[in-house]
């Protein structure tokens, strides 16, 4: 088996001299996650901060098991739809309508896993790109999907029946706890034991097969768990922005979300977080400045593969010297 | 319900079905020659379209020319790319050739969108095949015979040429061992540079070939490269006659279920895809590898 992702060893592996700059740099990012609300628009950030964790969970498909999936907009988006309907046509308190949204992504994680893990490298990324498309098509079909409207003016509820989520810092604060929690049980699964069967399955499979690992279950529970935290990802969103619409299962979320973890370094953890936030802010400005947004996301997908393959966090590991 | 109706459905399947074919076969040839997963396959299509409603609108030369300049543009345009990017990433895995291609695909639609927006553009049937023929249970317009009888030439066509032909064994002996095939004296990548050439020009030759059917636009190819991505998982990747016939046989079969399960038609591929997968994952005419 190739490799699919050109990696970098993780923390755990790295001297102790630079254990202290990680302890720091952690820090740091903790007090820019807590602090960046008083200085620029809380809305915003939240929303960035749903594809960071959209992007870490793809993430933990393509640099643990070096699978790339063109689907994963499947999991964010019906995500979105359910937490959507939960919260706009049940009234559910945020909190249950994620959950919701988020159980129907692992149970979607699931189908899609089931089929697609059979077969390795571009087939899979072919099956999940289909599977994904008729997702898409059933975003148009369903009753309660609202066709090309998508569902829209969703309430945002009040969090645990006390915290009204429509002011803006309680809202920013709700996403940074989801995005943390979300962050930091990817981290958790990378560097356990599970994490590392992951690798080596991806560094050598035949080998692991013959050491007696059953490998498609390994693979399969981990497509669930990025699916899983895809969908928190995507029920989130529906609460920040209060929409849920075929954008968010369409093929180009999925290609999004490959270019914010390739950008940012997908051979690393933090990567993706650096890749969305950065894609996130190009859209953010570009949809003012009339250039096409399409074109110059291509073009950069573009550079990213010819020249930038290690991307950015993985690009400055290289430099500090690390791995 | 009419056997007219169901007729019908039957013939735009068919067409659908010409298309999906001229495009997988495409892009079976490219996975084959070069390991590359072309994306942008349905951007060539669309290229092809534009590059008729171009030569129509700018120059005023019409169908049949265009017939023949539209795909040899889009040969050209695919080429240069091919040796200027494209062939940057054989040596890296082949992820990368995905998303290289998906990166071009969201480039050059991207760039349309921005100049021709996404309305679509009209481009007139060929004054020699415009009325029809009378079969006594349904009508038939000449176009969409002419569609479909070039696909199938075109496509047997081309299998023949790769199965049969000392051009096609030179490709297929590139593909298998392509350094034995440089020390016969053979410039492989060339032959690779020509071998993207014919897919993407078969995508161009399709788009000019729908530009009078659907309507031209930006948008036109891009969701029709998940449909030829369906086509190939079941044909089985790396056989070119299973993406033919797989390609006609999923077309009409979304024909007929505009007739008997309209809301599900455009999901129909994918479920079968779904069984095939379930059933036998190396698709219906490939081989596990």
């Amino acid at each position: 088996m190739s490799h699919a992702v050109e990696t970098k060893p993780t923390a755990i592996e790295s001297p102790v001299a630079s254990r202290n700059v990680i302890v720091a740099l952690n820090v740091l990012g903790l007090i820019v996650l807590l602090a960046a609300p008083f200085f620029a628009y809380p809305l915003f950030l939240a929303k960035v901060l749903c594809f960071c964790l959209f992007a870490c969970a793809f993430n933990l498909l393509l640099g643990s098991v070096g699978l790339l999936s063109l689907g994963h907009a499947a999991f964010f988006g019906s995500a979105a739809y359910v937490t959507g309907h939960a919260l706009k046509e049940w009234g559910l308190p945020f909190e249950l309508a994620a959950l919701l949204g988020t159980a129907s992504a692992t149970l979607l994680g699931f189908l899609f896993g089931y089929v697609s893990i059979r077969r390795t490298g571009l087939y899979f990324a072919m099956i999940t790109l289909a599977l994904g498309q008729m997702i898409y098509f059933l975003a148009f079909q369903l009753p309660f999907t609202h066709a090309e409207d998508g569902l829209t003016a969703v309430p945002r509820g009040k969090l645990l029946g006390l915290i009204d989520l429509n002011n803006n810092f309680a809202l920013y604060y709700t996403a940074a706890f989801i995005f943390l929690a979300g962050y930091l049980l990817i981290y958790r699964i990378t560097n356990s034991t599970f994490g590392q069967i992951l690798k080596a399955i991806r560094e050598n499979e035949p080998r692991m097969v013959s050491l007696g690992y059953q490998v498609e279950r390994y693979k399969l529970l981990a497509f669930v768990l990025s699916a899983t935290l895809a969908g928190l990802a995507g029920a989130t969103k529906t609460m920040v922005v209060q929409l849920a619409s075929p954008v968010d299962v369409h093929w180009a979320t999925s290609g999004d979300v490959v270019l914010m973890a390739i950008l940012g370094g997908a051979g690393t953890l933090f990567g993706p977080v650096v890749g969305a936030t950065l894609v996130e802010m190009l859209q953010f400005y570009l949809a003012d400045s009339g250039l096409p947004i399409q074109m110059v996301i291509g073009a950069i997908f573009v550079f990213c593969i010819l020249v930038f393959r290690q991307g950015v966090v993985g690009e400055i590991n290289r430099l500090m010297g690390r791995g | 319900m009419s056997s007219q109706v169901i007729f019908g459905q039957l013939v735009v399947g068919l067409i659908n079905g010409s298309f999906y074919a001229l495009l997988s076969l495409g892009f079976a040839i490219i996975v084959g020659l070069l390991g590359i997963i072309n994306v942008a396959q349905g951007t060539f299509y669309m290229l092809g379209a534009f590059g008729s409603w171009m030569l129509l609108n700018y120059l005023g030369i019409g169908y049949w020319p265009a017939l023949i300049l539209s795909p040899l543009g889009a040969a050209i345009i695919g080429m240069a790319l091919e040796k200027t990017l494209i062939s940057r990433v054989y040596h890296l895995d082949h992820i990368y050739g995905l998303l290289l291609t998906y990166g071009l695909m969201m480039f050059i639609m991207g760039a349309f969108i921005w100049i021709y927006a996404t309305a679509g553009r009209p481009y007139p049937v060929p004054e020699e095949l415009r009325g029809g023929f009378n079969l006594g249970f349904m009508f038939l317009p000449k176009y969409r015979a002419w569609v479909v009888l070039m696909a199938l030439i075109f496509c047997f066509g081309t299998w023949y040429a790769i199965e049969k032909t000392s051009i096609g064994r030179t490709l297929r002996a590139a593909t298998e061992n392509p350094k034995l095939t440089r020390a016969f004296g053979i410039n492989v990548p060339a032959l690779l540079t020509f071998g993207f050439g014919v897919g993407v020009a078969l995508a161009g030759f399709a788009g000019v070939m729908a530009a009078p059917i659907y309507s031209v636009s930006p948008l036109m190819g891009g969701d029709l490269v998940i449909v030829i991505f369906a086509v190939v998982v079941v044909g089985g990747m790396g056989s070119i006659l299973g993406a033919i016939v797989t390609a006609f046989s999923l077309g009409l079969l979304e024909g007929l279920a505009k007739v008997v399960y309209p809301q599900g038609s455009n999901m129909v591929i994918f479920v079968i895809m779904l069984i095939v997968l379930l059933v036998k994952p190396a698709g219906l005419f490939g081989h596990q590898r």
